[in-house]
């Protein structure tokens, strides 16, 4: 039968010559090829010492970004939490007292923000629901550690560093 | 004997037994770092420069993983297997001649623990007790894999012996004797006579044959159907753990070791080494030859894990077809051809 594709190719079945069944040549070939390996640079990226570049839009480890005065831009409304799917963001919302202007932009701000690191998917939702750009998932890759409780990162890991005075 | 004679060949009795040890264990090493080299890979690298303390790091974890015998299992027997595996993988170095006599005020110290008239049958002797320990660890095991692993090895390594065995006898119609510090000695040189006096230029075809069989008879890929992982999870060691584990790994390689001096002394000249009566200083001579015959045994291992890391496993049936209707066919031809050259050419 004619085949639709046409890609059909018969392939016929010789018997192997006398070269081929006593092995010997084919096992040279094979040993020049791995030697031919062996003298080659390896690809090998030794990771924690080099790193990959990344791709311009990486997602990595999230940011909670400041203004051009060094303050705060999270106001804790909570859309990033709600946007995200895994449900990974939790935050406490706090009112900036008198005297704190320097400190947060707006008028309330997140005492308290967490990502679960386990939980999150990096999907990027969170920077895209941000109203303020206030979080950014242009960090590195979050680093493994030992407990769970420790993939929890609070505010001291998110919060970019203040800008030099 | 005297005294200093028995203390000298204790020493060297060490000397070897550390020696045979700790290339065994360097073994495991370069086989993760040239596999790492074929494979486009940097290898280990983390334990010391260029990870040379892998193999520390490797028997400190041996030796401290928990010791688990099954319920089930024949304890005494189980214990006995890797113990026999590592003794017979030791042993055989004894009637390796692994350098010339040294001189030492006026004391003449052979560099070979024992020059016995039957150094090859020894040697044989030796190899085909290192399938019993393969053997009862895998039955003491209670195991369905072990055993399967074992009786593998146990038909593998019987049909190899013999056309190990026919092609030896080739090597032995040439040179005549079975000890292996004669056939060294017969091998003086590089070339004598008008002709290489390495055996390997004399026996090809039986050095082909030799080699293969010796690739069989360590267990070694493509050979490695005992313990071949992706049909019998670990082969005849599948039960095994901490250092009854480390025995069985180890005595592959003091294995591969031993097999790699056997054939260096067999056929490639053992500690001779081209030009060497231009040098005229004995000792200097005896000291470059053990050199020389270091570097042989190291490019046969390196051989063998070439070979490893290139060619695929065979299938069990392959094997027995080329042990028994390739192998000793060629083996018998070649002692035959041996013989009527001998007759027509000498």
């Amino acid at each position: 039968m004619e085949s639709l594709s046409n890609k059909k190719k018969q392939l016929e079945i010789k018997p192997l010559n006398f070269w081929e069944r006593a092995y010997l040549p084919a096992i040279a070939k094979g040993l020049s090829i791995t030697m031919s390996h062996f003298f080659k640079k390896p690809v090998t990226i030794k990771y924690p010492e080099e790193k990959r570049e990344f791709s311009e839009n990486f997602r990595g480890m999230h940011s909670l970004k400041r203004d051009e005065q060094g303050r705060e831009r999270c106001t804790a409304c909570g859309l990033c939490a709600l946007s995200c799917p895994a449900e990974a963001i939790t935050m406490t919302a706090a009112e900036r007292q008198k005297g704190e202007e320097h400190l947060y932009r707006e008028e309330k701000y997140a005492a308290v923000y967490e990502i679960n690191m386990l939980r999150c998917i990096f999907c990027g939702l969170c920077e895209e629901a941000c109203p303020k750009e206030a979080i950014y998932l242009d960090g590195d890759i979050v680093p493994s550690d030992y407990l769970r409780k420790d993939f929890i990162y609070g505010k001291d890991k998110l919060v970019e560093a203040p800008l030099n005075q | 004997m005297e005294l200093i004679d028995l203390l000298i060949k204790i020493a060297l009795i060490i000397v070897i037994f550390v020696i045979s040890l700790v290339v065994a264990m360097y073994s495991t090493y370069a086989e993760r770092k040239i596999a790492a080299f074929f494979q486009d890979r940097v290898g280990p690298n983390r334990a010391g420069p260029w990870g040379i303390l892998q193999p520390l790091a490797d028997g400190g974890k041996m030796f401290l993983k928990e010791e688990i015998i099954p319920t089930n299992a024949t304890s005494f027997l189980f214990i006995v297997g890797p113990s026999l595996a590592i003794l017979t993988a030791c042993i055989g170095s004894a009637v390796i001649p692994w350098g010339q006599n040294l001189e030492i005020g006026g004391r003449v110290i052979p560099l070979q623990v024992t020059d016995i008239n039957v150094g090859i049958l020894y040697i044989f002797g030796v190899v085909s007790l290192g399938v019993y320990g393969i053997m009862i660890g895998g039955w003491a095991s209670n195991n369905k894999y072990s055993l399967l692993g074992a009786i593998r090895a146990a038909s593998q390594n019987i049909s190899y012996e013999i056309s190990m065995g026919l092609s030896i006898i080739a090597l032995l119609m040439v040179t005549g004797t079975l000890s292996l510090g004669e056939i060294a000695k017969q091998q003086h040189g590089f070339w004598a006579d008008g002709y290489f006096s390495w055996n390997v230029f004399k026996q090809p075809l039986g050095f082909l044959l030799f080699i293969v069989c010796a690739f069989a008879e360590t267990n070694r890929s493509p050979f490695d159907l005992p313990e071949c992982e992706t049909e019998l999870v670990g082969g005849y060691h599948t039960e095994y753990s901490s250092m009854k584990l480390g025995f069985y790994l180890f005595a592959e390689y003091i294995n591969m070791f031993i097999s790699s001096a056997v054939m260096a002394t067999l056929y490639f000249g053992g500690y001779n080494f081209p030009f060497m009566d231009l040098i005229h200083s004995p000792n200097l001579v005896a000291i470059l030859g053990v050199v020389a015959l270091f570097i042989k045994i190291f490019m046969f291992i390196f051989f063998f894990m070439w070979v490893r890391w290139t060619i695929p496993r065979f299938r069990y049936d392959q094997l027995m077809d080329l042990g028994w209707k390739t192998l000793i066919p060629l083996a018998i031809a070649n002692i035959v051809l041996t013989g009527i050259f001998m007759t027509f050419f000498k």
